[in-house]
């Protein structure tokens, strides 16, 4: 067996080592509670603002703006939930059928709740049309919730239009943009709510933010010291903080790069899978996240698909219902249409920035071997 | 999640493939709900007028679970005899691999089911007697498959056209 590939970066990915590095004296030299007096408090504290300073700075916005969470989906949960506790006559949200379930969940749970839900089917590519947001939006909607860049198949929404849209009928649009930040140009001028988590960019697991436009009234959903000005209350991961902002500063720093590199591993993966009979790319051709791409295969079934590309040491993830705790097919795959047969059979493939050209060779070399194999397996023998 | 033996055979699965000359076959499963298991058997006599399971062969569309609960169906079935092949049930499958995770269950009844299937066409075929268990499980796997084609009526209508 050669090395390992590692091609699952959308689910997460390795800690890069300046990032390993700039958290180091956090975890036991300037260990302080950032809310103490003394001077182990104030370095801890110092390194949380220096943090918040520097994201705000990424995304110019202003540094009371950007909220540190436990992660992308403690930051959905607070933009959707705590919106919709801090106003009493708007009841209703609009989202789409493609985000990630820390959002459809979250939306799904106020609806027990007495709110109303909208959620817009995509196109075949998974697009979004912000003509379906404009007719959505009602007196009483109070936030739009959707997604940069989908984790699953990479489509890209036009955020920038359905934000000018939300802005001039006086609703909150919030976007996720866990797979989209540090990745792609992100026009914010129109959100008022974003998401991002440190684990998705070389960044350490368990820490996030959330960017809340001065102004957006927002209620807490922890309570306790009155961290984040009270609106996120619970002692400071001061190492994770310092973690997602040394990730931020070097995926902005190396963006062009990385994303580059990232762009031409998309096209030789569509390109070699293309050659293969009995495959389909899902997603948007052009409209997509450099990082992420999306395939079917006729006759075999995605779980088994990961599983005998595992034993060539090469990692990726399906949305096959096999691999999921609810045997549902990925939702995302469903929604835009693919048919059920070839949703089992999906494979995502994604790349980070020490993804190299190697890792894509010996993928595409596997793959083809993998995918006869299984389908020899197949009562469902694949034409030509 | 899985046991090395349920690896192991996923790996390198044991009598996969069609048999040429097989006696009947046992189709289970719908593509449209991620699992479908073809299982093949020859049935010839033995010196004592027994109907035996000469041979015995599987195609699968499905998970890890699904390949292996085919590879160890066929494992059992071989060799014994319609009655004794008969009284096999997903508990040996499943037991035989060390088990499977709880979610992969329905892997091994699916290949229990298999078995089943293929059986009740051979004796159907030859005009022989149907067990009152063979016949209720026949008839318990039927009715799971009209629910299931309900349930997943409007993906089958768009599969098809």
């Amino acid at each position: 067996m050669t090395d390992f590939v590692y091609l699952d970066n959308s689910a997460t990915t390795p800690v890069a080592e300046e990032v390993r590095q700039a958290m180091a004296p956090y975890h036991s030299v300037d260990f302080g509670n950032a809310s103490s007096l003394h001077s182990f408090g104030r370095r801890a504290h110092r390194a949380i603002e220096e943090s918040r300073a520097e994201i705000a700075e990424l995304l110019a916005v202003r540094p009371d703006e950007i909220l540190f969470t436990s992660g992308a989906t403690e930051a959905d949960n607070l933009a959707i939930l705590g919106t919709a506790f801090a106003t009493e006559d708007h009841r209703h949200i609009v989202t789409s059928k493609t985000e990630h379930h820390a959002v459809l969940h979250s939306v799904a749970w106020l609806e027990t709740r007495g709110f109303e839900v909208t959620r817009l089917d995509p196109d075949g590519t998974g697009r979004i049309d912000p003509q379906q947001v404009r007719d959505a939006i009602r007196s009483d909607t109070l936030l739009v919730s959707i997604m940069a860049g989908n984790n699953e198949i990479g489509t890209l929404q036009p955020i920038e239009t359905i934000g000018a849209i939300c802005r001039e009928r006086g609703v909150l649009f919030h976007t996720d943009a866990v797979q989209a930040y540090g990745k792609i140009d992100l026009p914010i001028e129109n959100v008022d709510l974003l998401s991002i988590s440190a684990h998705k960019l070389h960044g350490p697991k368990g820490v996030g933010c959330l960017f809340v436009r001065n102004g957006v009234r927002l209620v807490p959903l922890f309570h306790g010291g009155g961290h984040e000005k009270g609106r996120r209350s619970g002692t400071e991961n001061v190492p994770g903080i310092v973690g997602l902002a040394a990730a931020s500063r070097i995926a902005f720093r190396d963006r062009a790069e990385v994303t580059r590199r990232m762009a031409a591993y998309r096209e030789r993966l569509i390109d070699g899978v293309g050659r293969l009979r009995g495959t389909r790319l899902n997603g948007h051709r052009t409209m997509c996240l450099p990082h992420i791409v999306n395939f079917s295969f006729q006759g075999i079934e995605g779980e088994s698909l990961v599983m005998k590309l595992d034993e060539h040491g090469i990692a990726v993830s399906t949305g096959s219902a096999c691999s999921s705790p609810n045997l549902e097919p990925s939702h995302v795959l469903v929604a835009i249409g693919v048919p059920l047969s070839m949703a089992h059979g999906s494979l995502r493939v994604s790349a980070g920035r020490q993804t190299t050209g190697k890792e894509i060779d010996r993928f595409l070399e596997v793959l083809p071997h993998v995918v006869e194999e299984l389908r020899r397996m197949s009562p469902f023998k694949v034409g030509g | 999640m899985y046991t090395e033996k349920v690896i192991e055979h996923f790996r390198a699965p044991h009598n996969m493939g069609r048999l040429q000359d097989y006696s009947a076959i046992g189709k289970v499963g719908n593509i449209v709900c991620g699992d479908v298991m073809w299982l093949y058997i020859k049935v010839v006599q033995d010196d004592r007028g027994r109907d035996v399971i000469a041979d015995i062969s599987w195609e699968t569309f499905g998970c890890t679970a699904a390949i292996a609960t085919s590879s160890m169906v066929s494992d059992l079935a071989k060799g014994k005899t319609i009655e004794e092949a008969i009284s096999l049930t997903n508990q040996d499958v499943a037991r035989e691999l060390g088990g499977l995770p709880p979610i992969k269950m329905h892997c091994s009844a699916l290949a229990a089911d298999a078995l089943n299937e293929a059986i009740h066409e051979y004796l159907t075929q030859k005009g022989k007697e149907i067990p009152p268990a063979l016949q209720e499980r026949h008839e318990r796997i039927a009715k799971e498959v009209a629910a299931l084609e309900k349930r997943y009526q409007a993906f089958l209508e768009k599969e098809t056209h």
